[in-house]
């Protein structure tokens, strides 16, 4: 069996009496799509600058693509990043800050031609970076990550400044990039977006991992919500009654009922409904999205 | 490090910074070569503080470069700005974290950038030379200040010490930008704090503490740019600039290897 991309055990980074990130323990597989989430000051910077030699960890081990990260220059010409946003030579061409980047790491300047037009920059190449649009910044900064034709690519939230055909461009890449065998590492606030690309997923709250594994096991995990509506008003009151007598949390939202309770219940709920002379006109299992689940999971930071 | 260097010449080249440099660095020591030689007869001195340079002292052999010379510490001053932009701006903008992922090995880092920066200052310094000679011909042509003692042997020996003398002090100055450029991390900082103390704090205590000038770098650097001076010799000024330096150097490659890149 092949190396994780990632592999991170008891990884730490102390500042001063504040633990950035404590004890973290997580591994990316290989040629997978891993969202990276948790709110902000979570740590998630802190470990992605970890993985690419910027900062020091107080404590603990880690490796990328087999090789430990104390020594960044064993691995990072097969890794492509983009850090907190892109950061570029205000007074440069878009095409020359690749070429900067290009000739430092070493690889083929006709690469740089191919990524402007891959990411949708070919016509603006020329323009100085510092003319630029905040989604042209970001579509740059992904064709630099991309320059070294990475096995590993590790993105900050990519989609900051892209409006939602960008977005959807910035998805296809990655699962073609993904489909190619490149590993993503990828943080995103779009917990959409995240749940929608990634085979996997690590959760951070407060410096600490809460979730690392499939984010289909995670999904699984939480309990769905039955939503159960009818035509009349004055019944839901009757439904909840129904629904907590039966031991299942309940409220009213909506001009609904929101129940916690496994979805094989609300055949059961129907039969008691139609029993009290409800008529429902909804009765639909809900599985809680990503977004839900990461509000519920990090709720100890409200 | 020779992707290194190649990839700060990238940046070293772009149009605003070298013509900008350049134009700088010709405006400036012709400026000092034109008071030089229009205002020779002049009573009211044509050269630093003052200071009168004879019609004979313009017709010796070192008359030619004279005026560059004189220049040498606007031009340190130049690269010094250089530098201290170059290094420091890739903290203000954020690229470090993209030129380190890219070239993780620190001092290789360091070291391309230094080398392709002192290449920069040469040919800069190549440039106003040349533009420094031909302008002192044309000067010496019209105000009638003899040029044959200029092209002899001893005239392209003493062209060459000076154009050594200024490469070195202009350097020196570099070295100093980029030390600050490392250690203060921004531009602005480096270079008010280079300029402010190498023009105002180090000529102040020059001239208020008795003996101060053969311990202070911007005295020393001026020793190394004019060959001599009265206040110490060429080569202890040479050799302590150089001390300096390398501790300070030391120092500031030791921070930047350990230092955490955050920003």
């Amino acid at each position: 069996m092949s190396a994780p991309a990632i592999s991170v055990t008891d990884l730490t980074k102390k500042y001063s009496e504040r633990n950035a990130l404590s004890h973290a323990n997580f591994e990316v597989p290989l040629g997978t799509v891993c969202g990276f989430v948790g709110p902000n000051g979570s740590g998630k910077t802190t470990t992605i600058r970890m993985l690419l030699g910027l900062i020091s960890p107080t404590g603990g081990t880690g490796t990328v693509l087999g090789e430990p990260i104390q020594h960044p220059e064993r691995y990072l010409d097969r890794v492509g990043a983009m850090i907190e946003g892109p950061a570029f030579y205000p007074a440069l061409s878009g095409s020359e800050n690749l070429r900067v980047l290009a000739t430092l790491g070493g690889f083929p300047q006709e690469r740089v031609g191919q990524l402007l037009e891959r990411v949708g920059l070919a016509d603006r190449g020329k323009s100085k970076y510092k003319t630029y649009s905040l989604g042209m910044k970001q579509r740059l900064g992904i064709a630099a990550a991309l320059l070294p034709n990475p096995q590993l690519l590790i993105l900050d939230e990519p989609t900051n400044g892209l409006d939602p055909s960008g977005i959807q461009e910035i998805r296809d890449l990655l699962r073609s990039l993904a489909q190619e065998g490149t590993t993503v590492f990828v943080s995103s606030h779009l917990l959409s977006e995240i749940e929608a690309i990634s085979d996997s997923l690590v959760m951070l709250r407060e410096g600490e991992v809460i979730f690392a594994g499939k984010t289909k096991d995670l999904l699984i995990k939480q309990l769905p919500v039955i939503i159960a509506k009818s035509g009349n008003v004055a019944d839901l009151q009757a439904l909840l009654k129904i629904a907590v007598d039966s031991g299942h949390e309940a409220t009213i939202r909506d001009e609904a009922v929101h129940i916690i309770a496994p979805s094989e219940w609300a055949q059961v709920l129907n039969k008691a409904a139609f029993d009290a002379g409800i008529t429902l006109s909804q009765l639909a299992p809900i599985r809680p999205s990503l977004e839900e689940t990461f509000f519920e999971m990090t709720e100890g930071d409200k | 490090m020779i992707r290194t260097f190649l990839a700060e010449w990238r940046k070293l080249r772009r149009p605003t910074l070298f013509l900008g440099s350049l134009v700088a660095a010709l405006s400036l020591s012709s400026l000092v070569t034109s008071i030089l030689f229009l205002m020779v007869d002049s009573r009211t001195g044509n050269s630093r503080r003052g200071e009168m340079v004879s019609r004979a002292t313009l017709e010796l052999p070192s008359g030619v470069v004279i005026g560059f010379s004189g220049a040498a510490g606007f031009l340190g001053l130049i690269a010094l700005c250089v530098f201290a932009a170059q290094t420091a701006q890739e903290y203000t903008y954020g690229t470090l974290r993209n030129i380190l992922v890219r070239q993780p090995r620190r001092f290789r880092l360091l070291v391309g950038k230094y080398l392709a920066m002192l290449t920069f200052a040469k040919l800069i310094i190549v440039l106003a030379c040349a533009f420094n000679i031909a302008l002192a011909y044309t000067l010496a042509h019209k105000m009638n200040v003899s040029t044959a003692a200029w092209g002899t042997h001893s005239g392209l020996v003493d062209l060459f010490h000076t154009y050594v003398n200024v490469l070195i002090a202009a350097f020196a100055y570099g070295t100093i930008g980029m030390i600050l450029g490392l250690l203060l991390r921004s531009p602005i900082s480096a270079i008010s704090i280079g300029i402010g103390w190498l023009l105002i704090v180090d000529n102040i205590l020059a001239a208020t503490i008795n003996n101060s000038a053969k311990w202070l770098p911007g005295q020393m650097i001026d020793t190394i740019a004019r060959g001599k001076s009265p206040e110490m010799s060429y080569l202890h000024a040479t050799t302590t600039i150089s001390i300096y330096l390398v501790i300070a150097s030391a120092i500031a490659v030791v921070l930047f290897r350990r230092r955490d890149v955050s920003n």
